[in-house]
């Protein structure tokens, strides 16, 4: 079940391999969808199941699939998923998905997908495949969880919707950051979130 | 087989299409009385925020709405009641109203008593923004001249600019102004601070960085409110107009 190489495929893109980190792909969205927690944790999860579920269904079909058409069929399948998650988020988490808006909607064109599924999925079998999807849409979640804390926290001092920051801050002169909410300090919030990653793993520096 | 023939590639493709547009419709249909029901909830929290009313909770929005909201109504531009039927206001798609002719444009009321017995009356308005629609609720008291409270949303303006049309601090703005003076109608107005508005409209400050999304708020209430003259008018001369049960001039749909 876990071998050496499907632990790689689950473990390695949490950190050595993050797709956000170390692969810069999925930037978009987790500039657009960090302003706050909740959202970002529903975004993560529907990262997931699309990536998982793709990666083991195009797995199962990749000795069918026609390589002049494969682009098209892997993005028929990847839509497809992102459309039932946008149907379901509807029906069951109607706020979360006006919040999310396009972004769902935007999991098609996010990179991690087309890379996982050209990359992995096509040369793997359906197991190590479903693993490699979870791995990779975990090691997003991490990163989306991470710059929206200081988001929602510095932003709006909240966090998961409830005030952190103590109202005798604010009667000293204590101000959210406004700054915080909009996409430049996002960008800026993963730069620094990469630089903290790079100084910590010597692997990763070129000379 | 050769997996790279034309008729192999043409027949897979076909096929998944099939299969996965089957799949498709069917989840869409099995979820669509659900989603219908979400939309519909959001439309009511929108109107009751307008009235300064918040369901105790999610499950109960539909039961606060319907304690509070007491008449639907259509009116015509004199202020006549065309219809009073349940939900005929709410059922209005104001999406496709708007883009109606002036004479086949419904003008839908919501009346509502209020805990302390006074009565309001809501009126929805829809209009543009940046970058789509935006659309709102304006509950007005029954002296037919002052706002009660408004509430706007937005389907996709800039975060931290124009989407803030749909905070609080932006819609209690408009509060307790007046839509006539001296007896002349002469609606709100959203304007840049230091402007001044030429017919002596009462203002709102329009939000800073977000000119356009101000103005087209502004274009709405004007485009939507003004159709509401009538209406409001015997609102002032009448404020016993169509108390339930007491519809004196209703006037048949043709």
């Amino acid at each position: 079940m876990l071998s050496k190489k499907n632990k790689e495929a689950l473990f390695n893109p949490l950190s050595k391999d993050n797709p956000v980190l170390v692969q810069i792909l999925g930037i978009c969205s987790s500039l657009a969808v960090t302003a706050s927690l909740e959202p970002a944790i529903v975004m993560g999860i529907s990262v997931i199941a699309v990536l998982a579920f793709s990666n083991v269904i195009i797995s199962f079909l990749r000795k069918t699939i026609p390589t002049n058409i494969r682009i098209i069929v892997q993005l028929v399948v990847v839509a497809a998923l992102v459309i039932i998650v946008q149907q379901i988020l509807t029906a069951y988490q109607y706020d979360v998905s006006k919040q999310l808006s396009v972004f769902i909607g935007l999991i098609i064109t996010n990179c991690i997908l087309m890379g996982r599924l050209e990359a992995f999925a096509m040369h793997n079998s359906p197991w190590p495949s479903f693993l490699d999807g979870v791995g990779n849409g975990l090691g997003y979640t991490i990163i989306l969880l991470v710059v929206a804390f200081f988001r929602e926290l510095l932003g709006s001092g909240k966090l998961f919707g409830y005030q952190v920051v103590p109202q005798w801050c604010y009667d000293h002169g204590y101000e959210n950051n406004g700054l915080m909410i909009l996409a430049p300090m996002a960008l800026i919030t993963v730069g620094c979130i990469i630089w903290w990653h790079r100084a910590h793993n010597k692997d990763l520096q070129e000379n | 087989m050769n997996k790279n023939s034309n008729i192999y590639q043409i027949l897979y493709a076909a096929v998944m299409v099939l299969l996965v547009g089957s799949v498709l419709a069917l989840i869409y249909m099995a979820l669509k009385p659900k989603q219908d029901e979400n939309i519909a909830n959001d439309t009511r929290k929108q109107i009751l925020s307008a009235l300064h009313i918040a369901a105790p909770d999610e499950s109960q929005v539909k039961e606060t709405y319907e304690k509070y909201i007491i008449q639907d109504l259509l009116v015509d531009g004199e202020g006549n009641i065309v219809d009073s039927a349940e939900n005929v206001a709410f059922d209005v798609q104001m999406k496709a109203n708007v883009k109606l002719a002036d004479a086949e444009r419904k003008l839908p009321v919501m009346k509502c008593k209020m805990d302390d017995g006074s009565i309001k009356y809501v009126l929805p308005v829809y209009g543009a923004g940046l970058w789509g629609p935006i659309w709102g609720y304006v509950a007005m008291n029954d002296d037919g001249n002052t706002i009660y409270g408004a509430n706007f949303s937005h389907e996709g303006e800039t975060p931290g600019l124009g989407a803030r049309i749909a905070d609080k601090e932006f819609q209690d703005l408009f509060m307790d102004k007046h839509l006539f003076k001296d007896g002349e109608f002469k609606n709100v107005v959203v304007l840049k601070k230091g402007q001044t508005s030429t017919n002596g409209a009462e203002q709102v400050d329009a939000l800073t960085g977000a000119t356009i999304t101000s103005r087209g708020v502004s274009d709405m209430l004007d485009d939507c409110l003004s159709r509401y003259e009538g209406f409001l008018k015997r609102l002032q001369g009448n404020t016993q107009v169509a108390v339930p049960g007491e519809i004196t001039n209703v006037v048949k749909p043709q």
